[in-house]
């Protein structure tokens, strides 16, 4: 099934994948990093992930560390 | 099925120092993506430069010599003269490519040295904290020009492709940016390219990155983006100025 | 080769350095070296090795930089005001701890200074026009057969330390003729694969850097370079000695200017004064110690010099204070002649003689 996998350790908190997944599947998480920001989960109840990795190409952190389709 | 994976010419555990959206960590990824593509991570020999470029040998799984700031392509002409069959290439600034080290940068293209340059241009002297530099935009203020480049004081621009394009030696001159998909994916297509021009012995391969520096520009990341699309772009045109491979 | 020919110091040079296995040169022409570059680019086209006329001496020593982090076998020569322009990559060199090999064939400053010969760089190879805390290896030959030998060495060197090492000429020996005899390259060949940058195949990327990152670092850093300087003075210094055992008063000259005080000497032992005579061979090694223990045995110490008086403020450090040290120079031009040199000895002597 179609899904990202985040690696919150790589995570920081630059928000570009929230506005980059044409479904809106990636948004904060009450989770904060090191810092105290404000980390980004991935949630797909519908399953509407595609695998289209848009979120991993705009990533500067590699921190969507994989991407299935 | 895996579409997307970390490359594998990164290192292992490593992580970016860069700050977050910085543009930085998009290009690193696209050339780790491409030594492991064109399968050139063991014959691969980089010249880095001073900056924020500086890190890179923290995070690619390659050979790597630090060349004093701007002479990347001076080091990478030697490395690339004294070992010919390996695949160099330098990784610089904008400051350190158009500014410090304009005439080796130039050099090596007139020369038509058979490396790969690849320079990362902010409009601005991110280590040091947002100085005014050699592409930094006309109206854009930094620390150095705080009313904002004019030209009386500050002269103008460099258009660093445009210029690399006119040297006799460069096989394949290019200007891409990192704001969106697309232009991540015709990125990609163009450092292939600047890679490939250096494979087949055909000379100079040069790749501008208009990048973002969101801690300098006090921008946040997805701003940052915003500018690169309405105010960067329209100075420095996207496109390929040269390609010897085309007809 | 090795029968005696007629040469000029500079092809000397050059010819030794493709003896002892130059792979790549770089350079910018400056008199009075350029014959060098001129020498060894046909030579090198002949034999498929690289060379680039570079576009600055800048871009020179950076390109030998980069080729010798492959562990080639590369050189750039060049004289005074632009190995000025070479000091930010030299000390990259050395902290990289990069073999690169120098060429300088000294020649007036300061500034654009003149054509003539001088010795005015010892400062500038020995203390280091860089920045921070790193020693070059300098080699001072005297004679166009002494260009062959210490280039030789300088090869050595730099690739067994893996340190920037540097050969000081100057204009005399690089452009007088002299018989010489060139040999085979006496020494064995360093093995450079263990830091040498070949591309990371079947192991880890490896990366030759300065940036410290962090004081704990670059801290281990300065250390280390330091214990292989210590290595390098404890292996490598040299120099020569003449009738040092009995002598009363101790010449002191490098390079071209110890080329008329062996005849000086000779002269001032007929007229009774015990002469004896110390040549530095490696200037940075400084033969430190050598000249310390002399220094308890003679009254005076002379050092001769092409320059206002560089080499003898190591001298005196040597010395420390027991014995009297003077200088007899020229700042520019050619060596003192052997009249010269006896009237200046005379003149120190009579003066140190009323001072007691």
């Amino acid at each position: 099934m179609p899904h990202i996998v985040i690696d919150k350790n790589r995570c920081k908190s630059c928000y570009i994948c929230l506005n980059t997944c044409p479904k809106g599947l990636i948004k904060k998480s009450s989770e904060t990093s090191r810092l105290g920001d404000y980390l980004v989960e991935f949630e797909d109840k519908n399953n509407e992930c595609i695998g289209c990795a848009m979120c991993a190409t705009r990533c500067p952190d590699m921190a969507i560390v994989e991407v299935h389709k | 099925m895996q579409v997307f994976k970390i490359p594998d010419s990164i290192k292992k555990d490593s992580k970016y120092t860069f700050c977050p959206g910085c543009d930085h960590g998009i290009a690193v990824r696209l050339v780790a993506e491409l030594l492991d593509e064109m399968n050139l991570t063991e014959k691969t020999i980089c010249a880095t430069s001073i900056g924020c470029s500086v890190f890179l040998y923290d995070f690619l799984n390659i050979d790597c010599i630090e060349a004093p700031h701007g002479r990347a392509v001076a080091e990478a002409t030697g490395v690339k003269r004294a070992r010919p069959d390996n695949f160099v290439f330098t990784y610089q600034g904008d400051g350190d490519f158009a500014s410090i080290g304009l005439a080796e940068s130039m050099h090596g293209a007139l020369r038509g040295e058979k490396i790969t340059a690849i320079c990362i241009n902010n409009t601005t002297y991110g280590m040091t904290g947002g100085q005014m530099g050699p592409t930094t935009i006309l109206g854009q203020k930094t620390t150095t020009s705080p009313m904002g480049r004019f030209v009386d004081t500050y002269g103008y621009p460099i258009h660093i492709a445009e210029q690399i394009a006119l040297c006799d030696g460069t096989a394949f001159s290019a200007r891409v940016a990192l704001d969106t998909v697309s232009h991540i994916n015709q990125a990609k297509k163009a450092l292939r390219k600047a890679f490939q021009v250096q494979l087949d012995g055909l000379g100079y391969g040069f790749v501008e990155f208009l990048a973002t520096c969101p801690t300098n520009w006090k921008m946040t990341p997805e701003d940052a983006h915003e500018r690169v699309r309405n105010e960067m772009i329209k100075t420095y045109p996207l496109g390929v100025f040269k390609d010897v491979t085309s007809d | 080769m090795s029968e005696k020919v007629l040469i000029k110091g500079n092809y000397a040079i050059a010819q030794a350095a493709l003896n002892a296995g130059l792979e790549c040169y770089f350079g910018y022409p400056i008199t009075p070296q350029t014959e060098i570059g001129e020498y060894l680019s046909g030579e090198m086209y002949k034999r498929n090795l690289a060379y680039v006329c570079a576009e600055s001496e800048l871009a020179a020593i950076n390109m030998v930089l980069g080729a010798s982090s492959t562990g080639a076998k590369t050189m750039t020569t060049s004289s005074s005001c632009a190995v000025a322009l070479m000091q930010e990559a030299l000390s990259y060199a050395c902290a990289d701890e990069v073999p690169v090999v120098l060429v300088n064939v000294m020649r007036a400053g300061p500034g654009l200074g003149y054509i003539y010969p001088a010795q005015g760089d010892y400062y500038q190879a020995v203390k280091g026009g860089g920045n921070g805390d790193y020693k070059m290896t300098v080699l001072a030959p005297s004679t166009v057969q002494e260009c062959i030998d210490l280039t030789y060495r300088a090869f050595y060197l730099a690739h067994k330390y893996r340190n920037p090492t540097m050969l000081l000429a100057d204009g005399l020996l690089g452009q007088m003729m002299e018989p010489a005899e060139f040999g085979e390259y006496p020494y064995p060949e360093v093995d450079n694969s263990s830091w040498a940058l070949t591309g990371a195949k079947g192991r880890d990327g490896r990366a030759i850097y300065s940036l410290g990152a962090c004081e704990e670092k670059q801290i281990k850093r300065i250390y280390h370079l330091f214990e292989k300087y210590k290595q390098i003075a404890e292996n490598e210094t040299d120099w020569e000695e003449l009738n040092t055992e009995d002598a009363d008063i101790l010449l002191v000259a490098f390079g071209s200017m110890t080329r008329n005080i062996k005849a000086a000497m000779n002269e001032l032992r007929k007229e009774g004064i015990k002469a004896g005579i110390l040549r530095p061979i490696t200037l940075s090694p400084f033969p430190t110690q050598r000249i310390n223990e002399i220094s308890k045995q003679v009254n005076n110490i002379i050092v001769v010099e092409m320059n206002m008086g560089q080499m003898v403020n190591d001298v005196k450090i040597a010395v420390e204070g027991n014995a009297k040290v003077d200088l007899i120079n020229r700042p520019v031009g050619q060596w003192l002649s052997v009249e010269e040199i006896i009237t200046g000895v005379k003149k120190v002597l009579e003066n140190s003689y009323a001072s007691v």
